[in-house]
C-alpha cells in the first residue's frame, strides 16, 4: 500500500547547477486606475503606489529565486485615468508580453479587461476587488482571486463578534452602492452565524469635504445623535467602504459600545501590525523597499505575483497554460504569512485566506474562529462555500 | 557526626539508584527572552538566564564550554559561559539571526539571517565576521554535512535548499523543496538530507550528492485538517533508523522509520511542538512546545511522552549537552 502511494505521489525533484544561460523573462502587467480613492483619517490615506508597491516587492522575491532557476520577472505598470478603456489597456499590456495581468480595478472594469485578453490566454489577478459576483455569476475562468470577497470579510468579522458573544448589532450603513453590498454581506454573516440586527440606519451621503478645519466640533455633535435611541446592542457594525463616516463613529456613539466594520475592529487581507508567522519579515522587506507600511491592496498584490512566481518555479516554465494548469492544480499552495497554506476555491478560484481582525494599531484576531468547521477546509467557513456557489467557470 | 555520616550515606545511596546521567538542556523562550535550564535527571527547570529580544536558534558549542543562541530582535547571537551559566559576549551575526550551524571542528559558525538573504559565516573564536553567502529569500534552515564539505540553507520564501560548498562558499546545487522550509537534518552517514516544510507539510528526503528528492514524507492525523499539519523540527538517531519530526500546531511529534520513511506513530506533545533534542545517550528526546509553554520528554525506547516541564513562554529552541 505504501509503495502504491509512493509511487502515486508526484514530485517536483527539480534540482539545478548555477546557470550561465540568458535567464527566461516572464512578463507581469499591473493595472489599476491612476489617482487614490479617498479615506476620512489622514493616516490611512492610501500612497500613490497602494498595490504596485507590493507587486514590485513580490518581483524581487521572485527574482532573488529565479536566480537559482535562471527565470526572471518583469513588471510593467498601467494606470487608467477617466477616459481610458480597461479592454484596450489590458490588450495593450498583453501584447508587450504580459503573460499574466494584476488588476486593481472595480469590478465592470476588470470583467472588460479579463475577457478583452482571453482568447490570448493571459490569466488575470483580481488584487483589489471584493466584490462577490465577480467570483459568482460573473466569474470568469482566466480570473484568479487574491483580495478577498465581502462576504469573507463579513464572516470573518461576524465569526469573532460571536465568539466575543457580541451578537445584537447595530447596522450602520452608507448610501452608496458598495455601502450597501457590504451591508448585505453582515446581514448575510449575522444569520450564518447567529448574530442578530437589532435594527439599521443608513448614514446619507449629502456630499461635502472629508477634512475641514472645525470637523471635529460638528462630528462631535452629529455622531452621538444619530445613534442615539437605538434598541439594546452589543457593537454597532458600520458598512462605509465609501469613507463618508463610519471612522467618526468610535467614542461618539451614544451608548458606549464598541464600532467594527468599516472602523473600529475592521476585517481585512493584511495589516501593517501583522507580524506574526514570519510576517515582520515581509514588512521589513516592504518598508526597507518602499520607506512605509504594507496595506492589504500591496498584500492581495504582492500574493498575486508570488503566485505567480511559485507556479513558475515549480512548473520550471514561463509557459502561462502551464502556470495556470498548476494553479488550478491539486499540488498548488502558497505561504503568505498567515499560518497556514492558501489555496484556491476550484469552483471559482477565489483565493482562501484568513481573516484578520485589526483595530489600526494591533492585529486583535485572526478569523476563522476556533470551533467554526468545515469538512473540507476550515478557510471555506468564510465565504461563499462550494454548495451555495452560482459560478460556472467559462 | 552521626547526621554527617547518614547524610554522606543517603547521597552514596542516591548517586547510586541514578544509573543515568544527569544532563542540562538549555531551551530558549521566544517571548519571555529567556533561557530556561532543565536538569534531566530531576526533570525540572533549576535556572532561568535572561538573554536579548527573541531568542530562538539554540547550539552547545563543540567544546561544550558555550551555549549559543541568536537573540534575532538584538541582531546577534549571544555566548552563555556553561560553567558561570551567564551570558558573556556576543558574535556578530549580521541581521535577525534564526539558525546557525558549526562546523566538525566547532570553529566556524554558519549562521541564517532572515531579513537579508545571507547566510554569515563566523570564526566563533575571533568573535569576527569573515565572509557572506547570497542565498534565497528568508534563509532559515541550516545543517552541515557529515563529513563537513556541505553546508545545507533553506530559504523559506524561495523554498529551496541551497547547498553551499565550505570550502569554496559557493553554491553548488539548489533543490526545490514544498512551501516554507524551515529546516535540515543529515543521516549521520550521510546518506540522505531531510527537509520540514511547514506551510507544504511535508518532509522531502534529498539524495545529497545527486541533489535529488527522492521522496517526500506525507503525515495523516485522523480528525486533523491537514493545514494544521506543519513540520518544523527534525531529529533521526545515531543509527539512523528513526526520525522524529515535530508537526507544530498538529500537537504532535510523528515518528518516521528512517530507512522505510514511513510513519509509525504519532506523539501528543504540547500545543505547536517546534524544536527537538535528544540527550547525550539517546534515551530521551525533549521537545519544545510554543503555545503551551512546556517542554515534553519522549522515552526513545518507549516511544512515550513520560513527562512536561513548564518553561518561560513560547519555548522555541533547545540544546542538551553532558555536563
Amino acid at each position: 500500500m505504501f509503495r502504491l502511494l509512493l509511487g502515486m505521489i508526484c514530485f517536483s525533484a527539480l534540482s539545478t547547477a548555477p546557470l550561465a544561460a540568458a535567464p527566461v523573462e516572464i512578463g507581469i502587467g499591473y493595472l489599476s486606475r491612476a489617482g487614490t480613492r479617498p479615506a476620512l483619517s489622514l493616516v490611512e490615506q492610501p500612497a500613490k503606489n497602494d498595490g504596485v508597491a507590493g507587486a514590485h516587492l513580490a518581483i524581487e522575491d521572485n527574482n532573488t529565486t529565479g536566480k537559482f532557476l535562471n527565470q526572471h520577472f518583469t513588471l510593467e505598470e498601467s494606470r487608467l485615468n477617466n477616459a481610458d478603456d480597461a479592454a484596450t489597456a489590458a490588450v495593450a499590456l498583453a501584447d508587450r508580453g504580459a503573460g499574466f495581468i494584476i488588476a486593481d480595478l472595480p469590478a465592470d472594469a476588470l470583467l472588460k479587461a479579463a475577457d478583452a485578453v482571453r482568447d490570448r490566454g493571459t490569466v488575470v489577478f483580481n488584487a483589489g476587488a471584493v466584490d462577490d459576483r465577480l467570483r459568482e455569476q460573473d466569474c470568469r475562468a482566466n480570473v484568479i482571486h487574491t483580495a478577498p470577497t465581502r462576504s469573507m470579510l463579513a464572516d470573518g468579522l461576524a465569526q469573532y463578534l460571536v465568539w466575543k458573544q457580541w451578537k445584537r448589532w447595530l447596522l450602520v450603513l452608507g448610501s452608496h452602492e458598495n455601502d450597501k453590498l457590504f451591508a448585505e454581506a453582515l446581514r448575510r454573516a449575522a444569520a450564518r452565524f447567529g448574530a442578530k440586527i437589532v435594527q439599521e440606519r443608513v448614514f446619507e451621503d449629502n456630499g461635502g469635504a472629508r477634512r475641514t478645519d472645525s470637523g471635529v466640533t460638528l462630528i462631535q455633535r452629529q455622531m452621538p445623535v444619530f445613534t442615539q435611541g437605538a434598541p439594546a446592542y452589543d457593537v454597532l457594525v458600520a458598512a462605509d467602504e465609501s469613507e463618508v463616516f463610519a471612522s467618526y463613529l468610535p467614542y461618539r456613539t451614544w451608548d458606549p459600545r464598541p464600532v467594527a466594520g468599516s472602523a473600529g475592529l475592521v476585517p481585512t487581507s493584511w495589516d501593517a501590525a501583522h507580524d506574526q508567522w514570519g510576517a515582520i519579515q515581509l514588512q521589513n522587506r516592504f518598508v526597507s523597499l518602499n520607506s512605509r507600511r504594507m496595506t492589504a491592496l500591496d498584500m492581495q498584490a504582492w500574493t498575486a505575483a508570488r503566485m505567480i512566481g511559485e507556479a513558475a518555479s515549480r512548473v520550471s516554465s514561463p509557459d502561462r497554460k502551464a502556470v495556470m494548469d498548476f494553479l488550478k492544480g491539486p499540488e498548488f499552495s502558497i505561504a503568505a504569512f498567515k499560518g497556514q497554506r492558501l489555496t484556491l476555491r476550484d469552483w471559482n478560484l477565489q483565493l482562501r485566506q484568513p481573516i484578520l481582525l485589526a483595530d489600526g494599531r494591533m492585529v486583535v484576531s485572526v478569523s476563522p474562529q476556533e470551533g467554526f468547521l468545515h469538512q473540507l477546509s476550515e478557510l471555506d467557513t468564510l465565504g461563499v462555500d462550494r454548495p451555495e456557489s452560482r459560478c460556472k467557470l467559462q | 557526626m552521626r547526621l554527617v555520616s547518614l547524610l554522606f550515606g543517603a547521597i552514596v545511596w542516591v548517586a547510586g539508584a541514578l544509573p543515568a546521567p544527569a544532563f542540562i538542556a538549555y531551551v530558549s523562550n521566544e517571548k519571555s527572552n529567556s533561557v530556561s535550564l532543565i536538569d534531566t535527571d530531576k526533570w525540572a527547570v533549576i535556572k532561568t538566564i535572561k538573554v536579548g529580544q527573541r531568542p530562538r536558534g539554540i547550539e552547545f558549542t563543540r567544546d561544550g564550554k558555550f551555549v549559543l543562541v541568536a537573540v534575532g530582535d538584538d541582531d546577534t547571537i549571544e555566548m552563555i559561559d556553561t560553567t558561570t551559566q551567564q551570558v558573556v559576549d556576543k558574535l556578530p551575526s549580521g541581521p535577525d539571526p534564526e539558525l546557525f550551524v558549526q562546523d566538525a571542528a566547532g570553529k566556524i559558525l554558519y549562521v541564517a539571517n532572515e531579513n537579508d538573504n545571507t547566510v554569515t559565516i563566523i570564526d566563533i573564536e575571533r568573535r569576527a565576521r569573515i565572509g557572506d553567502v547570497q542565498v534565497g529569500v528568508e534563509p532559515e534552515g541550516m545543517a552541515i554535512s557529515p563529513d563537513g564539505k556541505i553546508l545545507i540553507n533553506t530559504s523559506e520564501t524561495t523554498n529551496m535548499a541551497h547547498f553551499i560548498d565550505t570550502a569554496s562558499r559557493q553554491i553548488v546545487a539548489n533543490v526545490l523543496v514544498d512551501a516554507r522550509p524551515r529546516f535540515a537534518e543529515f543521516k549521520r552517514d550521510n546518506s540522505e538530507l531531510w527537509v520540514s516544510s511547514e506551510i507544504g507539510g511535508t518532509v522531502s528526503v534529498i539524495e545529497p550528492t545527486r541533489h535529488e528528492v527522492i521522496t517526500k514524507i506525507e503525515f495523516a492525523i485522523p480528525g486533523m485538517r491537514k493545514e494544521a499539519i506543519q513540520p518544523v523540527g527534525i531529529s533521526i538517531t545515531a543509527d539512523a533508523r528513526t526520525a522524529f519530526v515535530a508537526l507544530g500546531p498538529a500537537n504532535r511529534v510523528a515518528v518516521v522509520d528512517a530507512a522505510s520513511h514511513k510513519v509509525t506513530k504519532y506523539l501528543l506533545v504540547g500545543q505547536r511542538v517546534w524544536h527537538m533534542a535528544f540527550t547525550p545517550d539517546e534515551k530521551y528526546l525533549l521537545v519544545t512546545n510554543g503555545v503551551s509553554n512546556d517542554v515534553s520528554v519522549i522515552d526513545v525506547a518507549a516511544l512515550k511522552v513520560i513527562k512536561t516541564i513548564q518553561v518561560g513562554e513560547l519555548p522555541w529552541g533547545i540544546t542538551i549537552a553532558k555536563q
